[in-house]
């Protein structure tokens, strides 16, 4: 089965992983700007990194057959640095017309501290000026449903925010409803011990059905699996799920979602 | 509107039940463990340790929500006048 996964860092992944993505039917995918393990000393170091999510990448996807997109920002993790998120939030309209940028993100927060809370009102502001989709990383662990909360109060008291343009990401069993129930598109992040399992995601998709849900391998530097999509595929047929219900959460509900995006400019397989 | 799930629940506990069992022996092994060692846990392990016990009352008690209730417990408090206390 084709598929999208929409929350991926190819990056840090090798080019074995490309030649492994497009065996197991991967089409497409979408890279958010993160952390990479270290914080940044410089506005310039950010944009040799926005240069790889803009140019290097895609032409590294495109040799496997995979179209690759991206979103631009400074994560929450380096937006403690409040002066230096400033200069980089300043730089990014020098990318924001790069072919494949989609939008604004992953922006969010990790500590749920008002530094960071500062940073993401910023991006926000940015995301609006330039009429940007936005994707949002929601905190991990005991700092999830708190930062989830927040989250969503912010997006939710300003009226220029259209809920249908925003994804909400690394959703879990405590945070998936009200997202959905606010307007939100929500993903699942299959990501080991931190997150979500493919059991856990299909047990998710079985309780609130396959609307305005994405499902991604968030594979990255880390301890993570980027063929976490096909996993969630086969827990899902195992089950006995409809092919439709499968494809429409691994390969149409991204295209709708990317489709309010002007660059997103994928094409199927004939 | 929680839904119902694909299979029956005899196929879901039958094709499930050799993987919950060993998850169960592992949380038994480590607990075990724990009780082992030569020290007593310190004030904030016992606090970790209480939300273990916590967090296994749930998994024994009934309906359709024990995930969702057990990621509540192991989550930090929401309060809504956040924007205020920050100033923002």
């Amino acid at each position: 089965m084709d598929y999208i996964d929409p929350h991926i860092h190819m990056v840090s992944r090798t080019t074995d992983d490309y030649a492994t993505l497009a065996r197991m039917g991967c089409v497409a995918m979408s890279e958010p700007a993160f952390w990479a393990g270290f914080d940044r000393g410089s506005v310039d170091g950010f944009r040799d990194y926005f240069h790889q999510l803009t140019d290097v990448e895609p032409k590294r996807a495109a040799q496997y057959g995979i179209q690759h997109f991206t979103w631009l920002c400074i994560n929450a993790k380096e937006a403690e640095n409040v002066s230096l998120s400033r200069e980089v939030i300043a730089m990014i309209p020098e990318f924001i017309n790069c072919p494949n940028v989609l939008g604004i993100g992953e922006i969010g927060l990790n500590k749920n501290t008002k530094n960071e809370a500062t940073v993401f009102l910023e991006h926000l502001e940015l995301a609006i000026e330039y009429q940007q989709q936005i994707l949002i990383h929601t905190p991990h662990l005991e700092d999830k449903y708190q930062g989830t909360r927040m989250i969503l109060d912010m997006l939710c008291d300003d009226s220029r925010i259209d809920p249908t343009r925003v994804l909400v990401d690394h959703v879990e069993e405590h945070t998936i409803s009200e997202v959905l129930d606010r307007g939100f598109w929500a993903g699942m992040t299959l990501y080991p011990v931190t997150k979500c399992t493919p059991q856990r995601a299909a047990d998710m998709i079985e309780q609130v059905g396959g609307e305005r849900l994405l499902v991604n391998s968030a594979g990255d530097w880390g301890p993570s699996k980027p063929t976490a999509v096909p996993d969630l595929i086969f827990e899902m047929r195992k089950r006995g799920h409809r092919e439709s219900l499968i494809r429409k959460v691994v390969y149409e509900n991204p295209i709708t979602f990317f489709s309010q995006s002007q660059n997103f400019s994928f094409k199927p397989r004939d | 509107m929680k839904r119902a799930s694909m299979q029956n629940a005899d196929e879901i506990l039958g094709g499930t039940f050799l993987e919950v069992r060993a998850k169960l022996l592992e949380v038994a092994a480590t607990l075990d463990r724990i009780e082992r060692a030569e020290n007593q846990l310190d004030a904030e392990s016992s606090k970790l340790r209480a939300k273990l016990d916590q967090a296994i009352h749930i998994l024994l008690s009934s309906g359709g929500d024990r995930a969702e209730r057990l990621q509540r417990l192991f989550s930090r408090d929401y309060e809504d006048q956040w924007r205020s206390d920050f100033g923002l």
